[in-house]
């Protein structure tokens, strides 16, 4: 049987109230969103906070996803399902739609939120990979201060992000770029499993030619984003020989490690595959 | 410890427990309604489902606490003054369980995805699920007994069946 250790429970009526709290009740308090990453750690006994905020009230005011100028924001409260279903992001960042298919499984979907997940920082999770490959900036609010970090800034390492003790993720922005096209691919052995590997794409054509290029890893290692693959599309124009230089220079760039999915050979050879399938999609879409 | 208030099945109940306390746990040990059943522990195996607002969630991995802001359904909810529901019938007619462990979760997940379908006929929509969408409903799911195939073909008599009442 697998409980989490004793803790005391608060619920957070609104952003401020939440970030208050948080304030009073010192390091040792956690914000339980969704509850689909912190409260299976919490059973593992990985992390024991003394006390736990819970959010889910917030989904209503930090619950959504809408076009704001050249930008899409999305709430950090913002349910898998929700993401998986929205229009906006279908017709205009199917990077998302892609990867929500994917994420975990109906009824996870149903619990699990974005700003959970990127404050998880899973090396497998999908989301962070996502916003890597388009360039997404992350909101983080304190109770005086709020700060706008590109999401390169946000991740620290396995678990680790820029968001302090006393701060929350209350926002997503991503940037919209005329011209553009996204993709995910990803790999798992079954329904809801981890990825064994994952790519991120997102490319912007202007006049023919590939103004910038996002592309991101999931499961393999090292940092998220792939400059060098990046580089090797950046001026070109959009073709077969270009996409499989970048999809060499993603695979050269993994890091992967051996284990239960599959040996490090085998998901470095993953990440240039799934690379050039995403940027085949993404191309295909920035020209539809 | 702390109280906490549930509305299950139309009923509510006030316990005091921890506030560690899962739904799932809340449910069998506080409330002794033990349909609901407690598998893999890791929000995978999805024999806790139950309704949330008519939304399937994984009742191991949700705190009784967070559930109070919820209407709780479970699978003791669903036989109504008309007898089984329809997602019960289908179960018994297609052969949809053999050992049964997993049906509970099976049958309250087939329960919001009828509910769903319902809702797309009303707007003009197809009501019945094909079979890729009732795979994908139960594919946070795991039965080791029948293979899938007798569960999706309870799930599209119970559609079928449904369609009747709701349109006669």
């Amino acid at each position: 049987m697998q409980v989490p250790a004793a803790f005391e429970y608060e619920r957070a009526s609104s952003v401020e109230h939440a970030l208050g709290l948080l304030a009073q009740l010192g390091p040792g308090a956690r914000l339980l969103a969704g509850g689909h990453s912190l409260l299976p750690m919490m059973k593992l006994r990985l992390a024991s906070p003394a006390y736990v905020i819970d959010i889910d009230p917030l989904v209503s005011e930090l619950g959504y996803v809408r076009e704001h100028g050249d930008e899409v924001r999305i709430g950090a409260m913002t349910r898998h399902r929700e993401l998986l279903e929205s229009p906006l992001l279908r017709e205009k960042l199917a990077i998302f739609t892609d990867a929500e298919r994917v994420i975990a499984d109906p009824v996870v979907r149903n619990r699990g939120t974005i700003g959970g997940a990127l404050c998880q920082a899973d090396p497998s999770e999908d989301l962070s990979a996502v916003c890597a490959a388009v360039g997404a900036s992350i909101v983080i609010r304190g109770l005086d201060s709020e700060r706008v970090v590109p999401i390169e800034a946000f991740g620290r390492g396995p678990y680790r992000t820029a968001v302090g003790d006393a701060e929350m993720v209350t926002e997503i922005r991503v940037p919209l770029r005329a011209g553009s096209g996204s993709a995910y691919e990803k790999l798992d052995r079954r329904a809801g499993d981890w990825a064994v590997a994952a790519a991120g794409v997102s490319v912007t054509l202007t006049d023919g030619l590939i103004e910038r290029a996002g592309i991101a890893l999931a499961a393999v290692g090292a940092g998220t984003r792939s400059a060098e693959a990046e580089a090797a599309l950046a001026g070109r124009p959009p073709s077969q020989e270009a996409f499989e230089q970048a999809a060499a220079a993603a695979a050269d760039g993994a890091r992967p490690v051996s284990d239960q999915r599959g040996s490090a050979r085998y998901k470095r050879h993953l990440a240039g595959v799934l690379v050039l399938r995403a940027l085949n999609r993404a191309a295909e879409r920035a020209t539809r | 410890m702390m109280a906490v208030t549930l509305r299950v099945n139309d009923r509510e109940y006030t316990r005091t427990v921890e506030p560690r306390t899962l739904l799932v746990h809340f449910l069998r040990d506080e409330l002794r309604l033990t349909g609901t059943h407690w598998g893999c522990d890791t929000s995978n195996c999805g024999t806790c489902v139950v309704l949330m607002d008519g939304e399937p969630v994984k009742s191991c991995t949700v705190l009784a606490a967070t559930a109070s802001r919820y209407a709780v359904r479970t699978v003791e909810g669903l036989e109504g003054e008309q007898g089984l529901d329809p997602v019960q019938l289908g179960f018994a007619a297609e052969h949809g369980l053999q050992c049964g462990f997993c049906t509970p979760g099976m049958l309250m997940s087939a329960r919001a995805l009828l509910d769903r379908m319902a809702a797309r006929g009303s707007a003009g929509g197809n009501p019945l699920p094909t079979d890729a969408e009732i795979r994908e409903a139960i594919s946070g799911q795991i039965c080791r007994c029948t293979g899938y195939t007798t569960i999706v073909r309870s799930i599209r008599w119970a559609a079928e069946h449904s369609g009747e009442e709701a349109h006669p």
